[in-house]
C-alpha cells in the first residue's frame, strides 16, 4: 500500500505512545457499580425480564427510537446518492444452490423470529433477529432467479418506515397518556414491547438488505 | 493496578489495542476502503472496551452499556453503508478510491 510520504516514522512511534497512554489509562479505571442497581430496580416496571432488552426498549427507548431513525436516514442517504448498475456478480443457477436456500431461509426466518421473540427474557431481540433476517434477504438477493420482481416500491418504502412509525406512535400515545414521551403503561409494556420490536426488527432486516444493495434495484 | 480480574484486563486492553490500529491504519493508508475499515476496527475496540469496563463493576454486568454497544453498531453499519456509497461516488468522479495528494510537501 501507499504511504503517506511526510509521515515516515513519526506516525508509528506517536500509534505507540497513545497505545502506551491508552493502555495506562484504561487498565487503570476504578471499579465501579454503574447502573445495575438503578436498572434492577426499575425491573418490575420494565415489562419484560432481560435487562438489556429493558433499557433498550423501555428505559432508553428514545435511543433506541433514535437509531432507528439513523437508519433510515442512512437508507435515504444511500439512495440519494443513487446507483443504478446491476448486481454484478450471479451465481450459476442449480439444484443445488436452490435446495440449500430452501433450506436456509426458513431456518434464518425461525431463527430471527425466535430471537425477537426471546429478547424480553433472555440474550436477543429486534437487532438480533433483524440482522438474521437482513442476512436471509442478502443471500437471496445474490442467489435469486433473474426473473423474481423486487419489492415493490411502496411496500419497499412502508416497510423501511414501519419501525420508526410505531415506535414513534406508541411514544406519542405514552405522553397523551401521561406517561411521558416514550413511556408505557407499565401493564401494556410488554405487548407494546414486543409489537415494537417485531416491527422493528422488518423495517431492520429490509433496511440492512437495501443498504447492502445500495441504491442498486435487483434487476 | 487495577480492582479487575486479569481476564478483564485482557479485553481492556485487546479493546484499546485495536483502536490504536485502526487509529494508525486511518492515518497511514490513502485507499478509501482502507479507512473506512480502519474507522470499523477502531469502533471495535471501542465496544470491547465498553463491554469490558460493564463487566467489571462489582454488583454484575452492567445493561446499559451492553444497549449502548448494541445501537452503537447497528449506527455504525450504516454510517459504514454510507462512507461505502459515498466511496463508489468519489470513485466514480475522479476514478480513484483515495484522497487526492494535496499541500506543498507533497
Amino acid at each position: 500500500m501507499i504511504r503517506h510520504r511526510s509521515a515516515p516514522a513519526l506516525v508509528p512511534l506517536m500509534s505507540l505512545a497513545l497505545a502506551g497512554l491508552l493502555l495506562v489509562a484504561v487498565l487503570d479505571l476504578p471499579s465501579q457499580p454503574g447502573l445495575v442497581e438503578p436498572v434492577a430496580g426499575a425491573m418490575d416496571r420494565a415489562g419484560v425480564d432481560h435487562p438489556v432488552t429493558a433499557v433498550l426498549l423501555n428505559f432508553r427507548a428514545y435511543d433506541t427510537f433514535l437509531e432507528l431513525a439513523v437508519l433510515l436516514l442512512a437508507v435515504l442517504a444511500v439512495w440519494s446518492l443513487g446507483r443504478r448498475d446491476p448486481i454484478p456478480a450471479r451465481p450459476v443457477q442449480g439444484p443445488v444452490l436452490h435446495g440449500t436456500l430452501r433450506h436456509l431461509i426458513p431456518v434464518a426466518v425461525v431463527t430471527g423470529g425466535y430471537l425477537v421473540w426471546v429478547g424480553s427474557s433472555d440474550s436477543g431481540g429486534a437487532f438480533q433477529g433483524g440482522a438474521v433476517l437482513g442476512a436471509a434477504g442478502v443471500m437471496l438477493m445474490l442467489s435469486r432467479p433473474r426473473e423474481l420482481p423486487m419489492l415493490p416500491a411502496p411496500l419497499q418504502h412502508l416497510g423501511l418506515a414501519l419501525g420508526v412509525c410505531v415506535f414513534l406512535a406508541v411514544g406519542t400515545a405514552g405522553l397523551l397518556a401521561g406517561h411521558g414521551f416514550m413511556g408505557y403503561p407499565p401493564a401494556w409494556a410488554y405487548p407494546l414491547i414486543l409489537g415494537i420490536e417485531l416491527v422493528a426488527a422488518l423495517s431492520i432486516a429490509l433496511t440492512l438488505v437495501l443498504l447492502f444493495l445500495g441504491g442498486r434495484h435487483g434487476h | 493496578m487495577a480492582t479487575e480480574p486479569v481476564s478483564l484486563q485482557i479485553y481492556l486492553a485487546c479493546g484499546t489495542l485495536l483502536f490504536v490500529m485502526g487509529l494508525h491504519a486511518l492515518v497511514v493508508r490513502r485507499h478509501l476502503l482502507l479507512k473506512i475499515l480502519a474507522i470499523n476496527i477502531m469502533g471495535s475496540g471501542i465496544f470491547m472496551v465498553l463491554l469490558g469496563v460493564a463487566a467489571g463493576g462489582d454488583g454484575g454486568v452492567d445493561p446499559v452499556p451492553h444497549a449502548l454497544v448494541i445501537t452503537g453498531i447497528v449506527v455504525a453499519l450504516s454510517a459504514t453503508a454510507v462512507a461505502l456509497v459515498l466511496m463508489l461516488r468519489v470513485k466514480a468522479a475522479t476514478g480513484l478510491a483515495r484522497l487526492p495528494r494535496s499541500g506543498p510537501e507533497d
